[in-house]
């Protein structure tokens, strides 16, 4: 607010506004003090060692935790009101596990995401119009009649974006995403992102794969409990921000950095 | 044994729907004479076997359809502790009419309970850190103790008439009880069509539904109610032991077969339907309880069904899931 005013969109609130945000599930705090902005059109990658409260921080922000103390607002609203969600599109952690075995082809899961558009009405055509466009921009279109679980990581990991697709979704939140996924897909990954990214979404990414995000993010946040880093990923790989957020467990190598 | 005035039509409110329901059962249970004398079936004689295919019939889509949700949230035992304190409900009912000597359909008061417990398993559930089979177990022993309590402090007349609530009894389905399950159904229906996007979601990912703003706990008491519901309506022939059987053993021989979710609901309510009429058929014939008989033929449906999708993937060999195109032999 006090700070000059971004460039693109000044009008227009961030996306993501958390203020000095605490919280624990205990009397510990797990996230301490995080201040976190995210704009219309970034791609921000949070990285941070195992239990450094990557994933509570996503919760926070789109208010399945209430704060301790400072505030998250999503899309100008606070996060505890739910409001306008369908403009978020949410890939959780555990996407890969198939546990459930539950019969669910792709198009019904893609689907879901017109749910919040549809409310209490119909289905109508133009909603699976939608579903099967946004199951063409991932290019899993010719899956659409399988069962989820027949699905392998990469393809899951796919019907999930296209989910937050078909619900016009302007900022996608992912919580460790290629969890389970081959090096391969993994790679396939991070181009669709940039692809959709190039097309105006708003992407905040937690990624145990500090590489991949210093290589594709416009954006890193380092944290571990509380903000180590946050800025341009080159300056990231640069700094001793890591060092100091992961201990001394890490080595560095030529050209990557490996946990 | 049939209630010469039933308890809803003496609200003048209420009687004139009633009396139209009546009239939709009494014509369901002519058009059912007809037919069976007709093809000379002779379990189409009776008009409580009308009744109690009409019910089972209701019976066979509400609870797959319910338990559809459920039991892919792995909540497949919630049925059971439902149905036990609905026991304590029939129990309740049975106590207040033997002290006051009202006339209230123990089913209404069933109704009234299991509402309360299931809204009570979801209290418990969200407000500890209990694992939701911990708070169904509770209610279940707890439903089971009240009732045998309240039976054993009025023994004599109140124990005479327990049975048919523990195993079901097809020849006891009054046309006031058929009523009561249209209006079950109706309710139970509605209320799936009209929130099935936000139970689906609910079911298949509840984290992202309540980053989509679905608001989880209400739904959450929501689909406890409607279960609630639906064993009570169920427990009339199915009785209160083998209830839960209906919400569960026709959604698992569907999840066998189906591959979409809309599909899996068709399957289990057509597979649900199977089990009953045969299981109705079956228990008029060999004077079988009806709930077990029909819990027996569903066993052998999902048995059925595991080994039809077992040839079914074996046929598929995994070509048809594999994104690498199968090499030509």
């Amino acid at each position: 607010m006090n700070g000059a005013p971004s460039p693109v969109d000044a009008d227009r609130p961030p996306l993501v506004d958390a203020r000095d945000l605490t919280f624990g599930y205990a009397a510990v705090p797990v996230v301490e003090d995080v201040t976190l902005r995210v704009d219309r059109g970034e791609y921000v990658g949070i990285v941070g060692p195992n239990g450094s409260g990557k994933s509570t921080l996503l919760r926070l922000l789109l208010g399945l935790h209430e704060p301790d103390s400072g505030s998250a607002e999503l899309l100008g609203h606070p996060a505890r009101a739910f409001a306008e969600r369908e403009r978020v599109g949410y890939v959780a952690q555990d996407v890969t596990e198939d546990e459930k075995r539950m019969p669910i082809t792709v198009s019904e899961v893609v689907l879901m995401g017109r749910f919040p558009h549809a409310g209490f009405g119909r289905v109508t055509v133009e909603d699976r119009e939608r579903v099967r466009e946004a199951l063409r921009t991932v290019g899993i279109e010719h899956l659409a009649d399988r069962k989820i679980t027949a699905l392998s990581g990469g393809q899951r990991q796919r019907t999930y974006i296209a989910r937050a697709l078909a619900g016009e979704a302007e900022l996608l939140v992912l919580d460790e995403p290629t969890v389970g996924v081959d090096a391969e897909s993994v790679e396939a990954f991070f181009e669709l992102l940039d692809g959709l990214v190039a097309d105006g979404m708003t992407v905040l990414l937690v990624e145990h794969d500090i590489g991949a995000v210093i290589e594709h993010a416009s954006r890193v946040v380092c944290l571990n409990r509380e903000v180590y880093f946050d800025g341009d990923p080159a300056a990231f790989a640069e700094s001793d921000a890591l060092d100091r957020a992961y201990g001394t467990n890490i080595r560095r190598e030529e050209g990557g950095i490996v946990t | 044994m049939t209630p010469s005035a039933p308890a809803v039509a003496a609200v003048p409110a209420l009687s004139a729907p009633y009396d139209f329901l009546a009239r939709l059962v009494g014509l369901w249970s002519d058009g059912l004479g007809w037919v069976g004398e007709r093809l000379g079936i002779a379990m189409l004689d009776y008009v409580f076997m009308h009744h109690a295919l009409l019910v089972g019939a209701l019976i066979a889509v509400m609870a797959p359809l319910i338990g559809t949700f459920l039991v892919h949230r792995q909540l497949a035992l919630i049925g059971d502790a439902l149905a036990h304190t609905a026991f304590a409900g029939v129990a309740v009912g049975l106590f207040v009419n033997s002290l006051l000597g009202t006339g209230i359909s123990p089913y209404v008061t069933a109704i009234v309970v299991a509402v309360i417990a299931a809204l009570a398993i979801e209290l418990i559930s969200e407000t500890t850190d209990a694992y939701n089979d911990v708070s169904m177990a509770i209610v279940l022993s707890t439903g089971f103790a009240l009732g045998a309590v309240l039976i054993s402090l009025n023994t004599g007349g109140l124990a005479v008439g327990i049975n048919q609530y523990l195993f079901g009894n097809l020849s006891t389905v009054s046309r006031e009880n058929a009523v009561l399950l249209v209006v079950l159904f109706a309710i139970v229906a509605l209320v799936v069509t009209v929130t099935y996007k936000q139970l689906l979601y609910v079911t298949f990912d509840e984290t992202a539904a309540r980053v989509a703003g679905v608001n989880v706990p209400w739904y959450n008491r929501l689909m406890t109610t409607l279960t609630a519901l639906v064993v009570v309506g169920a427990m009339q022939i199915m009785g209160v032991i083998l209830v839960a059987a209906m919400l569960v053993v026709p959604v698992a021989a569907a999840a066998q077969l189906a591959r979409g979710f809309r599909e899996a609901l068709l399957a289990s309510v057509v597979l649900a339907q199977i089990a009953v009429v045969a299981g109705i058929t079956l228990s008029f014939n060999y004077n079988t309880t009806a709930g077990g008989t029909i819990v027996l033929v569903a066993v052998g449906v999902y048995i059925a069904a595991v080994l039809a999708g077992k040839a079914q993937s074996r046929r598929a060999g995994g070509s048809g899931d594999d994104p690498a195109p199968a090499p030509e032999r």
